[in-house]
């Protein structure tokens, strides 16, 4: 079936889980900033591998589908609906032929996840179907949507459940599906809290920087993207300047340039880096911190890399059982 | 065994450092065992990530070995394992590239700048770039992009005070004691003093990076006709 791009919105774009193993040749991993959303909109939508979904930031698109299909969409709130009627967020839903799918006003969060069965269906390049805008590969044909783009899926069109039949689009319940969204508050002046393991270089920073990292709020700055997030607050100095010896980095890792604003590595990031690594973000709270706004507002909370790492295990067991409440369920449907 | 350390970067991924220094018997040590990982990748290993003294490890948690303590002591444990039989060095393996360089003109901007700062003729810069011993320390920044080490230590000079916000593929510059090369049109402080035909990144070639962390490089000096001849080349040869 295929999906036509009515209106690209802000910025939408295919990711999957990333392009790992590349990271050596100076290849950014990239793929979905908010993994979480990612895997639940996948899973939903009744894919049971790694499919690309479409990551719509902010302003959403409007996308029309040719064929009867299922889609699932997590992450932030963007308002969707079809015609007039709202879209409910984390579910399954069946859209008719010729609905056309459009987004609204932010609720909450900043990006939405679009899972169609099948999958958007666009070549790998390096083993992955993420897009890498500022390479220009990856994805479909290396760049985010445009007007009149044709998208093709991997599914071949569903008949409508029994009961839908004239209708544009249907919520089906999946039981024992209960999702947690991992999306910050979005009333005004409220703080996230985002947990963090101490970094390589936090002997470095001065005890003034060691007391003020924790307790400090930071603001996320609109210069943002989805290699790095950087943060407006309180200035972390080191014991002594100088340059370090460019080493690894990863999702999450929080380095501090010489002007004190520290940056925390997304996505997108380059593989290695030469800033001094303060912290780096809980694996479990990176969705999350993906989801906040330019100008909303964290605080980072320290835990152990015990801790750390039970969190995230804990995690994966939730997505494990999800996985098999989805693949039960579909075995047992027609 | 030789000197090492492990530290954690985050939950999901570990570093091992060989050295406090960028030389090439510490870049040795970093790629053999690299590779080593590569070759034999431990349980839970999703990527390896060779610096200029460390090389990082990416792992997921839960695929981590089987044992008792943390994922992170489990990795870490079958990493000391590894190093317990170092590795040592893949000196006898390296490979060995020619890199051709249209040295100065327009290729190299920079090239009579760098000659007036480092008090020598172009000549002497082009001769002493060509006879430094480079080796691929890693590849960063953007894809494909080497830092190559090994520059003679006469041509030693800071980054340019103002980067170019564009810089044409294949150009080859100098900056501290490193040579790079721009594999893609991007900003970029270094300070050019010539151009390779050669591509070194092609995201939809079978492989898609021409240089390894760990190669060695010999740059030859062309003139500007066999540029544009084995660029030529190089076109019909993708076409």
């Amino acid at each position: 079936m295929k999906i036509d791009v009515i209106k690209p919105g802000a910025l939408s774009q295919l990711q999957d889980l990333g392009r790992w193993g590349h990271q050596r040749f100076g290849v950014p991993v990239g793929g979905a900033i908010d993994t979480w959303s990612h895997q639940l909109a996948n899973l939903l939508a009744g894919n049971t591998g790694d499919e690309a979904t479409l990551e719509v930031l902010l302003m959403g698109p409007s996308l029309r589908f040719d064929t009867g299909t299922w889609i699932a969409l997590c992450g932030g709130d963007l308002s969707p609906r079809i015609g007039a009627e709202a879209v409910p967020m984390h579910r399954r839903v069946w859209v008719a032929a010729g609905s056309q799918l459009d987004f609204g006003k932010r609720v909450d969060g900043l990006r939405t996840y679009v899972a169609v069965r099948g999958g958007f269906d666009v070549a790998p390049v390096m083993g992955s179907r993420s897009t890498f805008v500022r390479g220009g590969f990856g994805g479909f044909q290396g760049r985010g949507l445009r007007k009149g783009d044709v998208l093709d899926t991997g599914d071949a069109g569903t008949a409508p459940p029994s009961g839908a039949s004239d209708r544009a689009f249907a919520v089906v319940p999946v039981p024992g599906f209960d999702v947690d969204p991992q999306v910050p508050s979005a009333a005004p002046g409220s703080v996230t809290v985002v947990r963090v393991v101490r970094g390589e270089h936090w002997d470095g920073f001065t005890a003034e920087a060691q007391a003020a990292f924790p307790e400090a709020t930071y603001r996320l700055s609109p210069q943002s993207d989805r290699m790095g997030y950087r943060l407006e607050g309180p200035a972390l100095a080191r014991r002594q300047p100088g340059e370090l010896i460019s080493e690894g980095v990863t999702f999450g890792t929080v380095q501090v340039p010489p002007d004190g604003q520290p940056i925390v590595l997304m996505a997108e990031r380059q593989s290695a880096g030469g800033y001094p690594k303060i912290a780096h973000v809980a694996s479990v709270d990176l969705p999350l911190l993906s989801q906040l706004a330019p100008s909303q507002s964290l605080r980072f909370e320290p835990v152990t890399l015990e801790e750390a790492q039970d969190l995230l295990l804990e995690r994966e067991t939730r997505l494990a059982a999800l996985r098999r409440v989805q693949q039960a369920f579909d075995e047992s449907s027609p | 065994m030789t000197a090492f350390r492990i530290e954690p970067v985050g939950d999901c991924a570990l570093l091992v450092g060989f050295g406090d220094h960028v030389d090439a018997g510490t870049s040795d040590r970093v790629h053999a065992f690299a590779h080593h990982l590569l070759d034999e990748p431990v349980a839970g290993q999703r990527d390896v990530v060779p610096a200029f003294t460390t090389v990082t490890l990416h792992y997921r948690p839960e695929l981590a070995p089987p044992g008792t303590g943390s994922p992170y002591a489990r990795m870490r444990a079958a990493v000391e394992a590894r190093l317990a039989h170092d590795p040592g060095t893949r000196a006898g393996e390296t490979r060995v590239f020619e890199v051709p360089v249209w040295y100065g003109g327009e290729a190299g901007p920079d090239l009579e700048d760098v000659a007036l700062r480092c008090a020598l003729t172009t000549a002497e810069v082009i001769d002493r770039h060509v006879r430094s011993a480079h080796r691929v320390h890693m590849l960063g920044f953007a894809p494909g992009f080497p830092f190559i080490g090994g520059l003679d230590p006469a041509l030693s000079m800071p980054r340019r005070a103002t980067p170019r916000t564009h810089i044409p593929p294949g150009s080859v510059a100098i900056a501290r004691d490193q040579t790079c090369i721009y594999p893609l049109d991007t900003p970029g402080g270094w300070n050019l003093i010539g151009r390779t035909p050669l591509r070194l990144f092609d995201p939809d070639a079978a492989v898609p990076c021409l240089l390894e962390p760990g190669d060695a490089l010999r740059f030859v000096p062309i003139d500007q006709a066999a540029y544009e001849d084995l660029l030529a080349r190089q076109a019909g040869d993708a076409a």
